[in-house]
C-alpha cells in the first residue's frame, strides 16, 4: 500500500470542491482514460479583478490524483489568475504533506490543468500542439513537457522524470532519449538547488521546522553529546532549549545562529531563533 | 472494524490446523533432518510424511516432489533445468499472461540469446492450444503454461496441451500456484513433466513451495550445494513450513469438492450482486472455465486504486490490476493481453475468496460497493459521458 500522508488520505476520502461549474468562465482538461488519469478543472472568474471566485474539479484517477485536484482548487481559490499561475506542482504536493515519489505526476497534472484553464480563459493557445515532438508514445509525453517539468522540479534522472511525467514508464523505449534531454538541459545549466516551499500554511511551516530540526540539526548536536528541543513556534519565531553539552556552552550563540541559518535555508528567510530561558 | 479478506490469490491465512502441525517443529523438535541421530531422524520422517501429503494432492509419487522456498523458485527451477539439460535448444514458449516468476525469467533468458514465444490469449483470457502447435519447433527446450491465471482465475486446457506435447516429446511445465488446492489436479492423467505449487496460496505459510518433477525427467538443480532433496534442491530444509505445506495439502485434498461448491456459490453471489447493482461493471475472464474463488470485475470509467482505498475504509481487502496500485505505470499485463478496453482496464478489481469467507462478507461488499462506485463516478470527468447499456459479459452471465 502506498505510504500516503494523512492529508492525502483526507483529501481523497473527502475531496473539496468536487463537480462542475455550469457556464464556467474557464475549463482546463488534461490527461485521458487511456493514460489512466484525467482532470477537468472549472473556474469562475471575476472579470474585473481576474480573481478566482470558484474552482471545482472532476478527476478520473487514483487517490493521489483526486487529492491533488482537491488541493489545487483549495490553493487557487481567491487568488488572481497571475497569483494562481505561480502555484507549482510542488506547492500542490507540499499542501498535501508530500506525495510518494512515483505519484508526483498527479501534482503535475494539477498544474497542467490550471495552465490549460487559464489559457482557455485568456484565449491563448494551449501548450501542446501537433507540432510538438512526442517522446513517450505510451503516455503521449512531449519533449517540451519533459524539459519543462525537469527544469521546474530540478529532475536529473530518468526515474525522476518518469515519476513526474510518466514518460518512460511504459515500454521504456524512450528512456535513452529522456536521458539525452536531461543531459542537454543540465550541461547548459547545472541543476539549481531546490527552492524553499512557498505559500505554506502555519501548520505546514511548523511541520517543516520540526522536520528540519529532527533530520538536519539534532543528529549533529547529539553526535557531540548535545541536543536541542523545540519549546514553541509562533509565526516566524522558533523558541528552542539547548540540551546536554550545548546547554550553557560558551559557543551556544554560534549554535543558535547555525540552527537559524539552516531553518532560513530550508524553511523560510524570516525565521528567528530564540533560546528559552 | 473487522477485516473482510478477499485477496486470497495474493496470499491466504495460515490454517489453524497447519499452524498446530508446525509448532512442535519450531520448538521441541528442532533437529536437522540430515543428521544421523534419532533426534534429526524423526524430523526427516515428518518431512517424508509431508512429501506424501503434497504428492497426494496432485496424485503424484512422493519421490516426485521437491520442496523449494516458493512458487517463484519452483518456476525458475523448472525453466532453468530445461535450459541446463537441453543446452542445444534455444527456444522457450510461454504465454503473455504468466506470472512474473515465469514471464520475467523468459525476458531475462531472451536477453541472454534465447528465442521466446509468448502465446496470446483471446478477449476472455483463453488460450488456443492450436497456437502452441504453430509456435513449436525442433529448437523448443520447454513450454511453460500456467494452470490457472492469478488475476482472472481462467483455467487453461493444460491436460489437452500436455497430451499434445507428450506426443511430440516436448518438455512441459505448468505453474499451478493458483490451481493447487482449488481444483482437482492429477499428474497421472495429465502427462506434464513439472508442476509448481506455492504454500501460501493454500493456507500454508509464506516461504514454502514445491516442484513436481516426473520420474525420468532430466533434471538440473537450480540451487547447488548439499545433498538435500535427493540433490535436487540444496539447502537445509524449512522444516516447519514443509510440514505446514503437507498439512495444508491434506486439508485441501480432503475438503476439495466441498470447497469448490462453497466458494463457487459465494463468488457467484458476489459477482451477480455487483453486476446487478453497479452499472457498467463487467467480468474479465472466461466465466465458463474459472477457479471457483476468483472474480475479476471492471468498474468502468473509474480507477482501481481509488476503489481499493475506499473499500479499505470498510475493512475490505481486495486487489486491482490498475497501474496505480503497483508502482508501475502500466495496468495489468493480463488484462491488456486480453484486450480489455481502456475504459475498463484501469478500474479492475480482483476479489479472491477462501474457505474463511462467509455470506456476511459478501453482504458487506454488496452493501458498500454501489456507493463507492457511484461516488467515484460522480467525481469522474467521464461520468456524464458513460454510454447507455453495459459492456463485457454482463448479459451473458445473467
Amino acid at each position: 500500500m502506498w505510504d500516503y500522508t494523512d492529508k492525502v488520505k483526507e483529501a481523497f476520502l473527502r475531496p473539496k470542491n468536487v463537480g462542475e461549474i455550469e457556464n464556467a468562465d474557464a475549463v482546463g482538461e488534461v490527461g485521458s482514460i487511456v493514460c489512466g488519469d484525467a482532470l477537468k478543472l472549472y473556474l469562475r472568474i471575476d472579470k474585473a479583478t481576474e480573481k478566482i471566485l470558484d474552482a471545482r474539479f472532476q478527476t478520473f484517477g487514483c487517490a493521489s490524483a483526486i487529492a491533488s485536484s482537491s488541493a489545487l482548487t483549495e490553493l487557487i481559490r481567491g487568488k488572481t489568475l497571475d497569483e494562481a499561475l505561480a502555484v507549482t506542482n510542488q506547492d500542490i504536493a507540499d499542501f498535501l504533506g508530500g506525495l510518494p515519489a512515483q505519484k508526483m505526476h498527479c501534482s503535475v497534472m494539477g498544474r497542467e490543468a490550471l495552465e490549460a484553464a487559464i489559457a482557455n480563459y485568456r484565449g491563448a493557445p494551449i501548450r501542446k500542439t501537433d507540432a510538438e515532438r512526442v517522446v513517450c508514445k505510451c503516455f503521449d509525453v512531449t519533449e517540451e513537457k519533459i524539459r519543462r517539468v525537469a527544469m521546474d522540479n530540478h529532475l536529473t534522472t530518468v526515474d525522476e522524470v518518469t515519476n513526474f511525467t510518466k514518460a518512460g514508464g511504459g515500454c521504456g523505449e524512450c528512456k535513452p532519449e529522456i536521458e539525452n534531454i536531461l543531459a542537454a538541459i543540465w550541461s547548459a545549466q547545472p541543476p539549481l538547488k531546490p527552492l524553499k516551499p512557498k505559500g505554506m500554511t502555519n501548520l505546514q511551516k511548523i511541520a517543516l521546522i520540526q522536520e528540519v530540526i529532527e533530520r538536519d540539526i539534532r543528529p549533529l548536536l547529539q553526535a557531540d553529546n548535545g541536543d536541542v528541543e523545540i519549546v514553541d513556534i509562533d509565526g516566524n519565531r522558533v523558541v528552542v532549549a539547548l540540551r546536554g553539552i550545548c546547554s550553557g556552552c560558551s559557543m551556544s550563540e554560534v549554535t543558535l545562529k547555525s540552527i537559524q541559518d539552516k531553518l532560513r535555508e530550508l524553511v523560510s528567510d524570516d525565521i528567528v531563533i530564540q533560546e528559552s530561558r | 472494524m473487522s477485516t473482510i479478506y478477499l485477496d486470497n490469490n495474493a496470499t491466504t491465512r495460515t490454517a489453524p490446523e497447519v499452524l498446530d502441525a508446525m509448532m512442535p517443529y519450531l520448538t521441541e523438535f528442532y533437529g536437522n533432518p540430515s543428521s544421523m541421530h534419532t533426534f534429526g531422524g524423526q524430523v526427516h520422517k515428518k518431512i517424508e510424511e509431508a512429501r506424501e501429503q503434497v504428492a497426494a494432492l496432485i496424485n503424484a509419487e512422493p519421490e516426485e516432489i521437491v520442496f523449494t522456498s516458493c512458487g517463484t523458485e519452483s518456476d525458475n527451477t523448472a525453466l532453468m533445468s530445461a535450459v541446463e539439460t537441453l543446452p542445444a535448444k534455444k527456444h522457450l514458449i510461454t504465454t503473455r499472461v504468466e506470472h512474473p516468476a515465469v514471464l520475467n525469467l523468459c525476458h531475462h533468458l531472451g536477453r541472454k540469446g534465447f528465442r521466446t514465444t509468448y502465446l496470446p490469449v483471446d478477449m476472455l483470457g483463453r488460450l488456443d492450444p492450436a497456437a502452441l502447435d504453430k509456435a513449436l519447433d525442433d529448437d523448443t527446450a520447454i513450454v511453460s503454461i500456467m494452470f490457472a491465471n492469478n488475476e482472472t482465475g481462467v483455467i487453461f486446457p493444460v491436460e489437452e496441451i500436455a497430451l499434445r506435447l507428450h506426443e511430440q516429446g516436448v518438455l512441459f511445465h505448468t505453474d499451478a500456484v493458483q490451481a493447487a488446492g482449488k481444483i482437482p489436479l492429477d499428474v497421472k492423467k495429465t502427462p506434464l513433466h513439472m508442476l509448481t505449487i506455492s504454500g501460501h496460496k493454500l493456507h500454508a505459510p509464506k516461504g514454502i513451495g514445491a516442484l513436481f518433477v516426473r520420474k525420468g525427467t532430466r533434471f538440473h538443480p537450480y540451487i547447488i550445494g548439499g545433498h538435500q532433496e535427493r540433490s535436487r534442491r540444496a539447502g537445509t530444509e524449512n522444516v516447519a513450513s514443509i510440514i505446514g505445506l503437507g498439512k495444508a495439502a491434506e486439508l485441501a485434498r480432503t475438503n476439495l469438492e466441498e470447497e469448490i461448491s462453497y466458494l463457487g456459490r459465494l463468488r457467484d453471489r458476489l459477482e451477480r450482486g455487483l453486476l446487478n447493482s453497479c452499472p457498467h461493471a463487467r467480468v474479465n475472464g472466461d466465466i465458463a472455465s474459472r477457479l471457483p474463488n476468483t472474480a475479476n470485475i471492471s468498474f468502468e470509467y473509474i480507477e482501481g486504486e481509488a476503489i481499493l482505498l475506499r473499500l479499505n475504509e470498510f475493512g475490505i481487502c481486495a486487489s486491482s490490476g490498475s497501474a496505480c496500485t503497483s508502482g508501475s505505470l502500466e495496468p495489468s499485463h493480463v488484462l491488456r493481453a486480453m484486450g480489455v478496453p481502456y475504459t475498463a482496464v484501469h478500474g479492475s478489481i480482483r476479489f479472491s475468496l477462501s474457505r474463511y469467507n462467509t455470506d456476511r462478507d459478501i453482504d458487506t461488499v454488496l452493501e458498500v460497493m454501489p456507493g463507492i462506485v457511484n461516488e467515484l463516478r460522480e467525481l469522474s470527468p467521464f461520468g456524464r459521458s458513460i454510454p447507455e447499456g453495459s459492456g463485457g459479459q454482463t448479459k451473458e452471465y445473467t
